[in-house]
């Protein structure tokens, strides 16, 4: 079976294709930017300390009730929503400074069963403002040195031109993947932080392959363009980054309706990646490098002894 | 062409086969289970379980089965009430020698235990439990010893008879003398109690500064946070958890993992309590140098104190609760040195009053110019003040109204109520904390969540598995079949490395599993169509076998190589969640590297190499 013809040849990087498919990144990249200035994130109470209960009623649980019964308990800035099923609550507060988690905690629990119901505390998280913080930078520096790292190694490998396409791609990904939850509204935590470095992985996967075959196609398309030979190997590598796409989908997909609400952003932000990516490395990363003038020179590695040259028939 | 030498494919079977292995102990499930430690933390021997085992069957329970796991008793019950009443029996037979922990343990047959196999252990968020993160607070750790040090130069000024005051502030003891001769003088007798210390002269010439070298704080630091780890330690065993963690976390951190605790709020008191006592004796005539006004707990009456402590609770060697007299009570027994110390103190005291201070540290959020800060406050109170009244040679007891006699090494303090007694007691057991420490981050997961959350994580495998395996089938036809296989031995794989390396498998590392199934793929998807490529291109069967693989190769490492560094920076720098996701993420990449390249190849190989073959179903 076959999803994508044998031989393919779609010019994906023609100068008009290209010309749209950058401006296409480019919106996608100032729109989640926009956002992110503007709207900015549902931050988890991993980066903004805080509590968090995760509570199961016996029978479907009546929000505006607990609201108030929290409200009036001393807990003005609380949020109540529903998670997952109809009987599970999830509970939101600030850091509360000044009092005993513990009395917090009994208080808490003892409003939230003000109706005599048994109530099954799944859950409770309380994380100071000073950890949240903390690991709002480390998840920060580890995207940071993670992209410095693959710049480096894909220098080392191929050439700096290519560093270049890599990491705009990956930044393109990961700005993206970042700016859906921003428009959306979904909560970001530290599993989404692990997400977009997953897809920074994935999507340079994709990216790394196609450069494989593009180092590969210059040697062996003596003569042709850069523009042509990327071309050709962007065709190549089309049924493989497609198959592959769908089959990370797929497994992600099961993820996302079967592995529960707590892991839904980070599958939702892996599904979101895993399409960006696969769109950014047949277009992003090359136009990328086609744009810093890439070509064939650039891959030959200088002879270092001059006289064998002269070996040569 | 395309055959692997014999020892390649023997090779490749041998890991398989250990990684069953490995990966076997995960198959068999859990079971109720008591497990049993030396309060000491000697290992015990097998005489030593046959005694508990005795003990739990005149309980009339007949355990499921019992050995030895790292010098701990493991006794395995069919139900959770034998459990229950076992661990009780025992619990209320070994109180003072054993830490008896009620847990779930795997029901693994007695030859995977002879093999020193186990299954993965599960993380907090799959297994439910608490975890906290402490702060230790090291600002109070060099405040205190500088303390010390005040007391100890001023003690060893008036002994040498030099006129002296000292004073004590931002960590700086400052010295004022009278005399260029008594500053030589004192100064000769400060190195001489510490050569380490930094001792400058004051530009009056008239006295001395002393502080502390940035070598000796870091020392002091370091000592500060093992201290509070054994103490910490100390605590949690004697709450009775099994496979409690303590460990510490960068500079100043550290992260307390207890599986299996609901209720955090009685742990919170006993890991972050600081509660301690000091003994002094009462300034009657309340203007001595240094003395100072202690309030009272309760209804006790305040006292003035002299600034000598006489004994406090880092020389308390043994503390039980108990009653005395009616009155819930803290029995005491302290070091030789204390004992010493207590000894002379009170001979020389007779009929005069002393008092028991209890010590405890608090964090306070105070609000200053609109900024929330931290502030360590330290409460003192006196819990009981007893007048030493004569002269006993074995009978060392204070009560809250008298102290009846010289006492040495034990005696009892009241004035507590019983909970508080009850904590004191296992505080002062347990050792005191060298610096007090506070809660940073805590979080609770329910056993029910737990569950959920191993339920929907291994049906997510589970679904997400199958549709790939059916999509590479009908995709690669026997080629497909064949990746299958890798893709099932890099299930086994990963989880015989999980297995073996005892890394604790979380919930986003069942994430990372899911991801690497999809990923896993990946590199057989580059082979196969890199082969049909070559197939388009003309080429023969087996060489275009051949040659695809060849040629994928070099795209595969890179790939890989690549995708391992982002998951290496993601270990390195990330915590909790984060951290379970790379591994998961790290091993899974190399696992499939092997099933992809080598694996499949030696399938590939023993199915259609070295011979004619007109097409090759791929």
């Amino acid at each position: 079976m076959k999803l994508i013809a044998d031989k393919t040849n779609i010019d994906f990087l023609g100068a008009r294709r290209r010309k749209v498919a950058l401006a296409i990144s480019a919106l996608l990249v100032v729109v989640s930017l926009v956002s992110l200035a503007t709207r900015g994130l549902e931050f988890g109470i991993d980066f903004t300390g805080g509590i968090l209960l995760e509570v199961g009623y016996p029978e479907a649980a009546n929000l505006d009730e607990i609201r108030s019964n929290l409200n009036s308990a001393g807990f003005p800035d609380v949020q109540v929503q529903r998670f997952g099923r109809d009987t599970d609550v999830l509970v939101r507060l600030p850091p509360q400074p000044g009092n005993e988690a513990s009395e917090v905690r009994e208080t808490l629990q003892r409003t939230l069963q003000a109706n005599g119901e048994t109530i099954d505390l799944r859950r409770v998280e309380f994380v100071s403002a000073q950890v949240g913080s903390e690991l709002a930078e480390r998840g920060a520096l580890a995207l940071v040195i993670a992209l410095l790292m693959i710049f480096v190694y894909v220098m080392v490998r191929f050439q700096w031109k290519f560093s270049a396409g890599a990491v705009a791609a990956l930044a393109h990904d990961a700005i993206v993947t970042v700016g859906f939850f921003s428009i959306f509204g979904l909560p970001f935590d530290l599993t989404v932080v692990a997400a977009v470095l997953a897809v920074i992985g994935y999507s340079l996967n994709d990216t790394v392959v196609a450069f494989d075959r593009i180092r590969e196609n210059f040697f062996a398309l003596r003569g042709v363009s850069a523009e042509l030979a990327m071309n050709v190997s962007i065709n190549e590598m089309l049924a493989r980054t497609l198959i592959t796409g769908l089959t990370t989908l797929l497994v992600l997909v099961a993820l996302l309706t079967l592995g529960g609400e707590s892991i839904a952003p980070f599958s939702i932000a892996l599904i979101v990646g895993v399409i960006v990516g696969t769109y950014s490395s047949i277009y992003t990363a090359s136009a990328t490098a086609l744009a810093l003038d890439v070509n064939a020179q650039d891959l030959i590695e200088p002879i270092k002894d001059p006289s064998l040259i002269d070996d040569l028939p | 062409m395309n055959n692997y030498p014999w020892w390649l494919n023997t090779l490749v079977l041998v890991i398989l086969m250990a990684a069953c292995l490995l990966a076997l102990p995960n198959i068999y499930g859990s079971v109720e289970a008591v497990q049993i430690a030396d309060a000491d933390g000697t290992a015990y021997g097998a005489a030593k379980r046959e005694e508990f085992v005795r003990v739990v069957e005149s309980a009339g329970i007949t355990p499921e089965a019992s050995y030895l796991h790292d010098g701990r008793v493991v006794i395995r019950f069919e139900s959770t009430a034998d459990q229950e009443t076992a661990g009780e029996r025992l619990r209320s037979q070994y109180s003072r020698q054993a830490n008896v922990a009620t847990t779930l343990t795997p029901k693994l047959p007695k030859w995977v235990r002879d093999l020193g196999l186990s299954p993965m252990s599960l993380g907090l968020d799959l297994r439910g439990g608490v975890y906290v993160l402490l702060e230790v607070d090291m600002n109070t750790a060099i405040e205190s010893r500088m303390a010390l040090y005040e007391q100890d130069f001023d003690e060893r000024l008036r002994e040498a008879k030099i006129r002296h005051r000292v004073d004590l502030t931002d960590r700086v003891v400052t010295i004022r003398l009278t005399g260029a001769a008594d500053v030589q003088a004192a100064r000769a007798i400060i190195e001489r109690a510490d050569p380490d210390v930094l001792v400058l002269d004051g530009e009056d010439g008239q006295s001395l500064t002393v502080r502390m070298t940035e070598t000796q704080i870091k020392d002091r630091q370091d000592f500060a946070i093992e201290q509070n780890l054994t103490t910490l330690r100390n605590r949690v065993n004697q709450l009775g958890v099994a496979e409690p963690l303590v460990q510490r976390q960068g500079v100043d951190r550290i992260v307390v993992q207890l599986p299996g605790v609901q209720d955090p709020n009685q742990l919170n008191k006993i890991l972050t309590a600081t509660a301690t006592l000091e003994f002094r004796l009462v300034d009657q005539s309340g203007d001595e140098p240094g003395s100072r006004r202690y309030p009272g707990r309760g209804a006790e009456d305040a006292q003035v104190l002299k600034r000598q402590v006489i004994a406090s609770g880092d020389q308390i060697i043994d503390a039980k609760s108990g009653f005395s007299e009616g009155q819930p009570a803290v029995f005491i027994t302290l070091d030789s040195a204390g004992g010493e110390r207590m000894l002379q103190t009170t001979m020389e005291n007779l009929n005069k009053p002393m008092s028991s201070v209890f010590i405890e540290t608090r964090r306070e959020t105070v609000m200053r110019n609109g900024v929330e800060e931290q502030r360590t406050v330290k409460i003192e109170e006196v819990i009981n003040t007893a007048t030493i009244r004569g002269v006993f040679k074995n009978e060392e007891v204070i009560n809250t109204a008298t102290i009846r006699g010289v006492f040495k090494n034990s005696f009892q303090i009241t004035g507590l109520t019983p909970i508080e007694a009850r904590d004191l007691a296992l505080l002062l057991r347990a050792g005191a904390l060298a610096a007090p420490v506070y809660k940073i981050d805590e979080r609770t997961i329910g056993p029910s969540l737990g569950q959920d959350n191993i339920d929907r994580g291994f049906n997510a495998i589970k679904i997400g598995f199958l549709a790939v395996i059916i999509f590479m089938a009908i995709y690669y036809k026997a080629f497909g079949l064949i990746a299958n296989v890798a893709l099932f031995s890099n299930l086994i794989f990963i989880v015989a490395m999980l297995s073996f390396l005892q890394a604790s498998l979380t919930l986003p590392g069942i994430a990372g599993i899911v991801l690497t199934v999809g990923m896993a793929v990946d590199a057989n998807v580059l082979i196969f169509e890199r082969i049909r490529e070559e197939i388009t291109a003309g080429a023969s069967p087996q060489n275009a076998i051949h040659s695809g693989y060849e040629k994928a190769l070099s795209s595969i490492t890179d790939a890989n190589i690549t995708t391992l560094i982002a998951a290496i920076v993601l270990f390195g720098v990330g915590t909790g969640p984060i951290k379970g996701f790379a591994i998961t993420l790290m091993l899974g990449i190399i696992t499939s590297m092997f099933t992809a390249i080598v694996g499949t190849r030696a399938i590939v190989n023993l199915v259609f190499g070295g011979r004619k073959l007109a097409s090759i179903p791929v």
